[in-house]
């Protein structure tokens, strides 16, 4: 037994460690002062919320809960009042949240946009075709795998309307494959199986240097990506943090967000990832 | 193959400069696997001890569910985690979820069907004259106890690192309850989800090696013991 006792000592020291920071510091914030923001892949995997949210949570006090899932998901969690604001990139669906009276004060926020990206190959030969539309024509005419991210999010929600303009429904096709997941693994599936797919461009660009998709189709105003801010109806559901919503909301909007905005990704990609739009209107954008 | 290589050696770096975040992540994912896994460990053994030692109608069905409990997928765990915390939910006014906490209470519920699975065979695996022998030598009840665990010690501490394998290794329950946010609930697995969907593969790698180098190190605490033990 003698020879066991050092492990038998670190064992010991490593458990009561732990249980004594547990109780110390694993205590739960308090409530009024914690957000929820139910937001999608794309602003926290291009880094953005990175850089905003300890400002925020510097000047304001809160302490702000990221839950980083589909557009989508985000609005079903707003849906059931579990999350406090939203910053998504579905405007269909994010007018009927809204006109529902789920969600209220819908402001503007950025936009940046998607593009189709594909083998440089180009089964499919959209390369130099005019319309995003006639794309996804090609793309089906041609039969040439099209990855879709198949999960409600913001994208899916684009891709789904793009191909609706096309009057074809390609869902029960074979060569349109549905991946569930979010942007960046939908890129490395279709880099792997040399599919076409739709992607927002920030994602596109961060992960460009591992995939050898290229750019086929961009700058078709239908192409457009466009996040607004949406605070959760407060009247609706008692337990959202209404001034902390707000708070957040304001933020996303305010002049020093929307100057750091424009030059947030210029030195890692060149270009920005997001173009500032707080006070302007939808119509306006892309012209 | 060069990102085998460059993640390795990132891992290293970033172990020996001790980066601030990564240290906090690693330490967080060690705090909230080594709590759920003492506190399933309170909860299995115990479970697992009775039901090995008893006997009772229905018996057979108990020993099946705890059997199918240690095959739960953790993100059936979390989605279930997640419903009863939700603010509306029936848990909700606690305030628990996207917090470390509610990641403690997922990986009990994942780790405690192990425990209990592996302490009962153990238990159940004893010669059971051994029990009568003990009581008849005047042990109480509880000294019994105490003599068989540690008669079944070794199967016991395989049962340690079984439920602890399964808890600091998963990422669907953590990453649902605990919503992985930076600096507050991000823990290892979870941070790796993150970066490999960022496309930072090197980073990535980096964190997956840290992650098994600590789990080799607690395991092979745990086996020296486990091993040193059993040549008395």
């Amino acid at each position: 037994m003698k020879t066991s006792s050092l492990s038998k000592i670190v064992i010991g020291l490593f458990v009561s460690l732990i249980i004594i920071s547990g109780l110390a510091g694993l205590t739960p914030a308090a409530e009024q002062k914690t957000i929820i923001l139910a937001t999608t892949t794309s602003t926290q995997d291009s880094g953005l919320l990175d850089v905003l949210i300890p400002r925020f949570e510097k000047e304001q006090g809160y302490f702000v809960k990221t839950i980083a899932v589909g557009s989508g998901q985000a609005m079903s969690m707003g849906q059931k009042g579990e999350a406090d604001v939203l910053l998504v990139h579905s405007p269909a669906a994010e007018e009927k949240f809204v006109s529902e009276g789920r969600g209220i004060n819908r402001r503007l926020v950025m936009h940046n946009d998607f593009i189709l990206v594909g083998p440089s190959t180009d089964p499919a030969k959209i390369k130099g075709v005019k319309t995003t539309v006639e794309a996804f024509k090609s793309i089906a005419a041609a039969g040439s795998l099209f990855l879709s991210r198949g999960d409600n999010s913001g994208t899916h929600a684009k891709e789904k309307a793009i191909w609706a303009a096309t009057g074809l429904s390609p869902m029960k096709e074979k060569w349109y494959q549905e991946t569930g997941l979010g942007m960046g693994q939908t890129l490395s599936v279709a880099a792997e199986k040399k599919g076409y797919t739709l992607t927002d461009r920030g994602t596109y660009l961060a992960l460009k240097k591992n995939l050898g998709l290229e750019i086929l189709k961009e700058g078709d105003a239908v192409l457009l990506n466009v996040y607004h801010v949406i605070e959760v109806n407060p009247t609706k559901w008692p337990k959202v943090n209404a001034p902390g919503a707000k708070a957040f909301a304001d933020f996303m909007v305010s002049r020093e967000v929307q100057d750091l905005m424009k030059t947030f990704g210029k030195e890692k990609y060149g270009a920005p990832l997001f173009f500032p739009d707080a006070g302007k209107k939808v119509e306006e954008l892309g012209k | 193959m060069d990102l085998i290589i460059s993640g390795l050696g990132k891992a290293f770096r970033l172990l020996l400069s001790l980066d601030q975040e990564v240290f906090a992540i690693t330490w967080l994912s060690l705090q909230v696997s080594g709590l759920a896994t003492i506190i399933s460990l309170f909860l299995g053994i115990s479970l697992g001890t009775t039901v090995a030692l008893t006997t009772f109608p229905g018996r057979n069905l108990v020993v099946s569910l705890i059997n199918t409990g240690m095959a739960l997928p953790p993100v059936v765990v979390g989605l279930f985690v997640t419903i009863f915390l939700w603010r509306n939910g029936p848990l909700g006014f606690m305030g628990l979820l996207y917090t470390p906490a509610a990641m403690i209470i997922a990986q009990i519920v994942i780790a405690t069907p192990i425990v209990t699975g592996i302490s009962l065979a153990a238990m159940q695996s004893l010669p059971e004259k051994l029990r009568l022998q003990i009581l008849a030598l005047g042990a109480t009840r509880l000294q019994m106890l105490w003599l068989l665990m540690r008669e079944a010690r070794l199967p016991l501490l395989a049962a340690v690192m079984a439920g602890f394998g399964g808890v600091i290794s998963e990422v669907g329950a953590s990453i649902m309850v605990g919503g992985n946010i930076k600096g507050y609930s991000r823990v290892l697995t979870t941070a790796t989800v993150m970066e490999t969907s960022r496309g930072n593969f090197e980073m990535a790698m980096a964190l997956g090696i840290i992650l098994l180098f600590f789990i080799f190190l607690i395991n092979a605490v745990l086996s020296r013991i486990q091993q040193q033990t059993k040549v008395r």
